[in-house]
């Protein structure tokens, strides 16, 4: 059997005009970002005009201080993130999962995720200056690990549903306390799950501008790698940005690829 | 009768598994407390007091800034960026579930890969991908040089800057997450229930309306809500695509908190999105609520 139950119910019609509607969707969805891809190696740095194969814009990027100085800045922020939010994510994931479905708890842990960042962005600056905080790299890792927390944790949590809960009362009933389950059992079962939490958390981190840019104070000190990009973009269309792109993609691309691969292997 | 000290559990509770899930869940549910409801409900204070005359806030209790957001000016533009964010939601729904659709039907190695490839462009930076429709849609750009060169147009097109970019940045950005719930709920179905209501005499598209329609709703209601509530509250598809003029009330908000240095009007609009979230996710607690008691939501 290769098709879908419901597949062959459906009309050759109706699948010829799905399949084309869907590849139509991949063609919106790829088109605009592989055109940066291919005018990132084009000399003239236009998107009209073919100059010729070059890496010059890849090289003016490593030549520009401020593009390197946002980019470490994001890493140093981007590594905290990710160690807050994966620990808290797992916590989060193990503690929904235990006990009866509960509908109001899921709908909370969903605020962090769906809630507008530009929301998110100024009460937590109104909240850094009530309490007078100076703002700076470490207030955007606070900032950006609650919402990173709440995606980790609903990743941790798939992986949780497709494990088969009965080795860990075997666990317990072998006499094994539940630290010793916890970390002899549950963790190494999820441990999968926990990686690609961290990726992604790692991504989101990388990617955040918004929040970010509420959080970071005046200072230029603190500009991280998207608010960098911003601040090309609304000067204006400039090469680098392409090169830029190519590189961001490919990265968030790899990394998430290896998120899905442990977040579903070994899945039924 | 005596009872020695320590042997009786006065104030543990009685489950030792529902313990373990309150010390599991205490850290990262305080710090979600903590950094997004503690500075939510402090927005929620804001809004009920007057602006200071440099900034900050004056501690005169008020409905002021609730009342302007109703002024026409201000109403205007959240009524707009309602309709804007609709319009989103409602296009990436009609071109979400088809595609949807045809993942979820598809042969079972077919699935993964298809699945992944529509929803890994979400997790690519959201200024790149604003920033691909610039140099699509600019009078420069992609499309306008392939008009003319085709000789279709002698004068650029304006399709950068306008409601049109707003609206199709947001439908790019977001069709992946209407995508993702739209499969899960859709690959839920039984192909089995289909099958009996194609033999009792439905045929496609009534079987689609009365059956798939209905119990894939949950799917759609997740996926609607975070396409609607993204694209309501968003401000840089607004800034970069729609040409920098304050359109929708995500702008409406950063201008007051960094330029006008109006807070608490601010507040009182991020408020109201707040208020407009905290709607549609109850909403869809209920259908999933009412989804789960009818058996068809697990």
């Amino acid at each position: 059997m290769t098709d879908h139950p419901v597949a062959r119910l459906q009309s050759r019609g109706t699948r010829r005009w799905l399949k084309g509607h869907a590849a139509l969707v991949y063609l919106f969805l790829y088109g605009p970002i592989a055109m940066l891809a291919v005018l990132s190696f084009n000399d003239s740095g236009l998107p009209t005009s073919w100059g010729g194969f070059s890496f010059r814009w890849y090289g003016e990027l490593l030549r520009n201080p401020a593009i390197l100085h946002s980019v470490a800045n994001s890493l140093v922020v981007a590594f905290f993130v990710t160690l807050i939010a994966t620990a808290g994510g797992t916590l989060l994931a193990l503690g929904l999962e235990q006990g009866r479905p509960s509908t109001a708890l899921d709908s909370f842990v969903m605020v962090p995720m769906i809630i507008p960042d530009i929301v998110l962005a100024i009460a937590l600056l109104s909240f850094y200056t009530t309490l007078q905080f100076t703002l700076g790299l470490y207030s955007i890792v606070l900032s950006q690990s609650v919402f990173v927390m709440a995606f980790a944790a609903a990743v941790v949590r798939t992986r949780l549903r497709n494990f088969d809960r009965s080795i860990l009362e075997a666990s317990v009933d072998l006499g094994a306390d539940g630290w010793t389950t916890f970390w002899r059992v549950t963790l190494p079962a999820i441990l999968p799950g926990v990686i690609a939490a961290a990726l992604l958390s790692f991504t989101l981190s990388i990617d955040d501008f918004v929040i970010a840019y509420f959080s970071a104070g005046a200072g230029r000190s603190s500009t991280t790698f998207p608010m960098q990009i911003y601040a090309m973009i609304r000067f204006g269309v400039t090469p680098t940005i392409n090169a830029i792109a190519t590189i961001l993609v490919l990265v968030s691309v790899t990394l998430m690829l290896t998120a899905q691969r442990l977040a579903r292997e070994a899945q039924p | 009768m005596t009872v020695r000290a320590g042997t009786i559990p006065v104030a543990a509770p009685a489950d030792p598994r529902a313990r373990e899930r309150l010390l599991l869940l205490a850290g990262p549910l305080g710090w979600i407390a903590l950094f997004l409801v503690v500075p939510c409900l402090l927005i929620g204070i804001y809004s009920l007091f007057e602006r200071g005359t440099y900034g900050g806030i004056e501690w005169n209790f008020t409905f002021e800034n609730f009342r302007r957001a109703a002024d026409p000016l201000y109403f205007g533009i959240l009524i707009k960026s309602l309709w804007i964010a609709g319009l989103a939601t409602a296009i990436a729904l009609l071109v979400g579930y088809p595609a949807a659709f045809l993942i979820a039907t598809s042969p079972e190695r077919w699935q993964k890969l298809l699945l992944v490839l529509a929803v890994l462009p979400f997790w690519t930076n959201y200024l790149i991908r604003s920033y691909a429709w610039i140099v699509i849609l600019n009078r420069e750009g992609a499309i306008n040089n392939l008009l003319r060169g085709l000789g279709l147009t002698s004068e650029p097109l304006p399709l950068l800057y306008n409601e049109f970019a707003i609206v199709l940045g947001l439908v790019y950005a977001y069709l992946p997450f209407m995508i993702l719930p739209l499969y899960a709920a859709i690959s839920r179905l039984g192909a089995d229930l289909i099958e009996a209501s194609t033999d009792l005499g439905a045929d496609g598209w009534r079987s689609f309306r009365r059956i798939i329609l209905p119990l894939t709703l949950p799917g759609i209601a997740a996926g609607s809500i975070f396409v609607f509530v993204y694209s309501l509250g968003n401000f840089i598809t607004p800034d970069l695509l729609g040409g920098g003029r304050t359109v929708m009330v995500g702008n409406l908000i950063y201008d007051q908190f960094l330029t006008a240095r109006d807070w608490p009007f601010g507040a009182a609009l991020a408020f109201i999105l707040i208020g407009i979230m905290m709607g549609l996710l109850t909403l869809q607690a209920f259908l999933i609520n009412r989804a789960r008691r009818i058996g068809t939501y697990d």
